[in-house]
């Protein structure tokens, strides 16, 4: 296709597949130079801060699960860390453990489906996981046995794979014997040989020679890499506990969106997810993680949004040696739960979701009747970075032709693994070259 | 391992009745209604599974059985009511007629990746009725709930040849 630099152009296209929900990016040129980038989500305001209002503080876990199919543990985790900050309750030893048990499974059946079978796709090529399956067979089937693995995770310790119902605040209403957990072992054995080789295989892709200097932010804590608590740190120094959040980080409604767009205050926008876990917490990481880190020459520091797939695939890596470590060490607790009573107040908790922080806010009243709620999903807060990537990532490609730059589009897009139904379903984008 | 046939018990003898849907998103509530329907009536025949749609999990249930039925709304532009039936090893089934599941990975894409992964079932039939309206806790619409009846008929016609009387207890599995 001849260079169109000389042409104001608008790209199309009306739905980004692989992706989780519905919205639209228009992207509007002149010349080389990028007018405007709308990422624009439509998807139905879900209203889950109003109606959330007026129910027990003991049934939040289980409504807001019902958030994301995907990652309903990020979801319980932070509003049950939410509740038991209120209660004053500590769960620890090995519930605590369970819990970060049954989050490695979710952090495996999500990293994986968008791995292997929705990103995976754009690096070699392919349309999706199905023409990429005719070509590699086995790599598809070895993502779907891992992805299992994590689905399976969820089943033994959430009572089922998805909207698990078995947690609770205080912990769980049943917990597993050491016999159901070992019956796992064999199969993590297999799935970090399968992990790595498919983090082998994603390393080798080409990634484009794009670079930004995010501020990241993720939760950190003192001797562990962040799963289901920590303080909330960013790559500018930022350091704050839970109830500081809306100190520092304000969202507002923007027109071209139904998801509230977050901004940390004096940035214009951050970054939320693997790509930021690793970047502050890379130190947390086990030496297996290291050793494949470095292996890869990926360092501990990483700035490439299109690298994101080798950080999912380390993260995978993390979350089999982490279920193998809690199963390895794992010893049937006598209570399934810690009890606790409500009390007015307000409670705050996070979690790092597959795609990010998922931070809560709630306020119950004496009887545990929630009165105020209030949730920030990963995919609403890394908004503006995706579009702030496509804003300095298009002018440096303006000279492909309009499929190729939609589909670079696309692909960088999914870099974040979006979730669109989270944050407030389809992806509509439009290249817009005048 | 927990594998899948541990959550999904083997049963080569009996066929998998797969209802696909959300019972609160009205016509979408169709596949769950009809297993339930026939549940009893089936029961031994059948193994009923009321599922999301997520194709992942999906390729994992027909991964024990070799012979499916599924049911699913679908949206093709037909009239409300009008019933499609497709079988997966004979004939394209279009990825517009299902609703997308999480991540666009639905029914559609997990019969045709089952089919790359050579890993369809020896028989997977699919009923796919044209829904008309989703609203919430809506019910089934006149035109859909109409059809029940013979839908529920197709299927008993389908599967009754083969089985031994048991007791079936109803699997579930949901999404967003």
């Amino acid at each position: 296709m001849p260079h169109e630099a000389e042409k104001n152009r608008t790209i199309k296209v009306d739905y980004i597949a692989r992706v989780e929900g519905e919205g639209a990016l228009h992207i509007r040129l002149e010349g080389d130079q990028v007018a405007d980038v709308k990422l624009k989500i439509f998807e139905p305001p879900r209203f889950f801060e109003a109606f959330l209002r007026g129910r027990s503080w003991t049934e939040v876990p289980d409504i807001t699960a019902r958030i994301c199919g995907i990652c309903p543990i990020a979801y319980m985790s932070s509003s049950i860390s939410a509740m038991e900050s209120i209660a004053g309750i500590t769960v620890d030893g090995q519930l605590r453990e369970l819990r970060r048990l049954i989050y490695c499974g979710e952090w495996i059946e999500s990293h994986i489906l968008h791995l292997a079978m929705l990103h995976a796709p754009d690096f070699l090529g392919y349309q999706d996981a199905i023409e990429m399956a005719a070509d590699h067979p086995e790599v598809v089937k070895s993502a779907l046995r891992l992805k299992k693995l994590g689905n399976t995770l969820m089943t033994v310790l959430g009572g089922r794979e998805i909207h698990p119902i078995n947690l609770r605040v205080g912990g769980f209403y049943k917990v597993p014997t050491v016999g159901e957990l070992q019956e796992l072992r064999s199969e993590l054995v297999w799935a970090q040989g399968a992990a790595i080789d498919l983090l082998d295989l994603v390393s080798t892709f080409p990634f484009p020679a794009f670079e930004r200097d995010y501020e990241f932010v993720a939760m950190r804590h003192p001797s562990e890499y962040p799963l289901w608590e920590g303080r909330i740190v960013s790559t500018s120094g930022l350091d704050i506990g839970l109830e500081e959040f809306f100190d520092h980080f304000e969202e507002e409604h923007v027109a071209h969106s139904t998801s509230l767009h977050s901004r940390l205050k004096g940035k214009e926008d951050y970054m939320v997810g693997p790509m930021a876990r690793y970047n502050l917490n890379f130190d947390q990481l086990t030496p297996l993680c290291h050793e494949l880190a470095e292996k890869l020459e990926l360092g501990p520091r990483c700035k490439n949004p299109f690298k994101s797939i080798v950080i999912r695939g380390i993260e995978t890596v993390y979350a089999i040696e982490e279920a193998m470590r809690i199963i390895d060490a794992y010893v049937m607790p006598a209570k399934a739960f810690v009890p606790a009573v409500p009390k007015a107040g307000r409670g705050y908790g996070c979690s790092e979701a597959p795609r990010g922080l998922c931070y809560h806010t709630y306020e119950i009243d004496g009887n545990g009747i929630v009165t105020a709620a209030r949730i920030a999903p990963p995919t609403a807060q890394n908004q503006r970075s995706m579009e702030e990537d496509l804003r300095q990532l298009v002018p440096g490609i303006a000279h492909l032709a309009d499929d190729e730059l939609t589909w670079k589009c696309e692909q960088a897009i999914r870099n974040y693994d979006p979730c669109i139904s989270c944050s407030c379903h389809f992806l509509k984008l439009e290249i817009d070259r005048g | 391992m927990v594998d899948s046939a541990a959550l999904f018990p083997r049963a080569p003898s009996r066929t998998l009745l797969i209802g696909i849907g959300n019972p609160d998103r009205g016509d979408d509530g169709l596949g769950p209604h009809i297993v339930r329907a026939l549940a009893p009536s089936l029961s031994g025949i059948v193994t009923p599974i009321i599922h999301g749609g997520d194709g992942a999990t999906l390729m994992e249930c027909w991964q024990v059985s070799d012979h499916v039925v599924l049911v699913d709304c679908v949206r093709s532009g037909a009239a409300p009511g009008t019933l499609h039936r497709f079988d997966a090893r004979r004939d394209e089934i279009p990825c517009d007629f299902f609703h997308y599941s999480s991540h666009a990975f639905g029914v559609a894409e997990a019969i045709g990746l089952s089919r790359t992964l050579k890993r369809l079932p020896e028989r997977l039939i699919i009923h796919g009725i044209e829904g008309s309206s989703y609203d919430w806790g809506s019910g089934l619409s006149p035109e859909v709930a109409r059809q029940v009846d013979t839908i529920c008929r197709l299927i008993s016609e389908e599967v009754r040849p083969s089985g031994l009387l048991e007791t079936a207890t109803c699997q579930e599995h949901h999404h967003a």
